[in-house]
Order: C-alpha cells, then sequence, then structure tokens
C-alpha cells in the first residue's frame, strides 16, 4: 500500500468498510469493450450528425435560393469529397438510429442482461452496416 | 487488561445509517433537483428521439426518391403539403435533440464555467438560427419554389 496509485484504489462500500478498488476506469489500461466502445461511438457519430445538418441546411437553402446555388451543392456532393462525406453521414445516422433504439428498450427497462447487452450491441453494428449498405445500394442504382 | 482498553477505545457503530431517499424533503417536493429543470432535459431527449425513428425512416427515403433529381422537382415534390409538414417537423425534432445531445456533450468534457457556458450558448444560438434557416427554406420551397 504505497504510492499514489495505491491510494487512488481505496474506496468505501456503501455501509462504509474500506476496500480496494479502482475509483474509475483509466483509459490508458482499461480494455476497449463492446459495451464502451458503442457508448462513446453514439456520442461521436451524434455530434457528426450534429454538424452534419449543415449539409441538410446548404441543400435546403440552395435549392430554396435558385439553379445556380443547387447546382453548387449538388456538383459537390457528387464530387469523391462529397460522396466520401455522405457515405459517412450514412453510416452515422444509420448507427445513430440503431444504438438510439438499443437506448430507447434500455430506458424502457429492458435488455440489461450482459448477454442481451452484447447481442443487441452486434445487432446495432450488423444492422449499420446492412442499412448503410442498402441505402447506397438503392441509391446508386437510382441515381 | 485486554476488557479495559477495547472500553477505552471509541465505539465505531456497526451499523452504518443508510440514507434510503438521497434528496432532501424540500428538493422532494419542489421535485427538479439541482439543474432545476427535474427531468425535461432527458424526457425530452427522448421523446424527440422516438419522433425521429419514423421521421428520419421518411427522411431516408425521400432523399433516395430525390437523388439526381433537378431543382423543379425538388420544389415540386416539397409543395405536396404531407412532405412539407414532415420536412418541417423533422427539421424542428433534429435541431432540438442535436442541441440538447451536445449540451450533454459540453457538460461532461468542458469543466471551465465560463468557457462551458460560452460552448452552450454558442450551441443553442447556432441550433436556433440553423432550425429557421432550414425552415424557411422548406417553406419557401413549398410555396414558391
Amino acid at each position: 500500500m504505497t504510492g499514489d496509485g495505491d491510494a487512488q484504489m481505496v474506496g468505501r462500500t456503501s455501509d462504509g468498510a474500506r476496500v480496494r478498488r479502482p475509483l474509475s476506469p483509466h483509459l490508458q489500461v482499461y480494455r476497449p469493450q463492446i459495451t464502451s466502445v458503442l457508448s462513446i461511438l453514439h456520442r461521436m457519430t451524434g455530434v457528426a450528425l450534429a454538424i452534419g445538418t449543415l449539409l441538410l441546411v446548404w441543400w435546403l437553402v440552395a435549392a430554396a435560393s435558385g439553379d445556380a446555388a443547387y447546382a453548387a451543392v449538388s456538383g459537390f456532393l457528387r464530387s469523391p469529397l462529397g460522396l466520401l462525406v455522405l457515405f459517412g453521414w450514412t453510416a452515422a445516422l444509420w448507427y445513430h438510429f440503431c444504438a438510439g433504439l438499443r437506448h430507447l428498450t434500455w430506458d424502457a427497462g429492458w435488455g440489461f442482461a450482459l448477454p442481451q447487452v452484447h447481442r443487441t450491441g452486434w445487432a446495432a453494428l450488423i444492422a449499420t452496416a446492412v442499412l448503410t449498405l442498402l441505402t447506397w445500394v438503392v441509391g446508386v442504382a437510382v441515381m | 487488561m485486554s476488557e479495559t482498553a477495547r472500553s477505552a477505545a471509541p465505539q465505531i457503530p456497526r451499523e452504518v445509517p443508510r440514507a434510503r431517499e438521497m434528496r432532501s424533503q424540500l428538493g422532494r417536493a419542489r421535485g427538479l433537483g439541482a439543474a432545476h429543470g427535474g427531468t425535461r432535459h432527458w424526457w425530452a431527449q427522448r421523446l424527440t428521439a422516438i419522433a425521429l425513428v419514423p421521421l428520419v425512416l421518411w427522411f431516408v427515403a425521400s432523399v433516395l426518391h430525390l437523388v439526381g433529381a433537378a431543382r423543379p422537382a425538388v420544389a415540386h415534390w416539397m409543395a405536396h403539403p404531407v412532405n412539407a409538414a414532415l420536412f418541417a417537423a423533422l427539421v424542428i425534432a433534429t435541431f432540438h435533440h442535436a442541441q440538447l445531445g451536445l449540451q450533454v456533450v459540453v457538460e461532461d468534457y468542458v469543466h471551465a464555467d465560463r468557457l462551458r457556458m460560452a460552448t452552450l450558448l454558442a450551441i443553442k444560438g447556432a441550433a436556433a438560427l440553423l432550425g429557421l434557416l432550414a425552415l424557411y427554406a422548406v417553406l419557401k420551397l413549398a410555396f414558391s419554389g
């Protein structure tokens, strides 16, 4: 029991007994797990989608402004960079959609057992991949 | 000997009192908690999330329908009352949901009071303005192409 590392591992249980336990996950030594990775991914895609609303607003305002503005936004969306941004946007949207549904089931009190958490986590990832590819297959087919 | 030493030591109660309810009586009566907003933020985020489930499905289907469309075709599509109303609902729910979510992220990671307040105000202002801009564009497309 010497050094700061040990001092930080002293905690108390809810009935006051002292125990040795890490007080918070140290990211440097914490093994990534599907629970933590999907949680931060939900946040990151949420922030990305919030920034991505700029693209939606640009498209709407351009369409409402005139042919020249609409041609400019269409040109960007058809460029390699535009297509890449759109693909990332689609994947982020579907992931946040699927993970959001998972969060709503938790809010309803369902799916907290660890096997269920792992199952719904993998389901969200697979559904994201399937829905993203499906969206782009349809999008390219009608283009 | 050992009996007297034990009785002289300060008595540590074996049963530590535990709070069953973590809030004060006044806090319970007011029912709004430390942020003075109660569950309003949490609830609004869930309500907008639920609203966005069908709206996003409709939005993706609509975008796929409009892929490659010229501007007049987009305006014609938006002129349909159902499309304009659903798009307006999508814009409102999206920006409300986005600023609620960004607020939580900022509150979690930005610890300096002034910077946090400034960031939150900037996010809320930007969300309101972008939402208004998008709504106006939807209505202009719907009414005058």
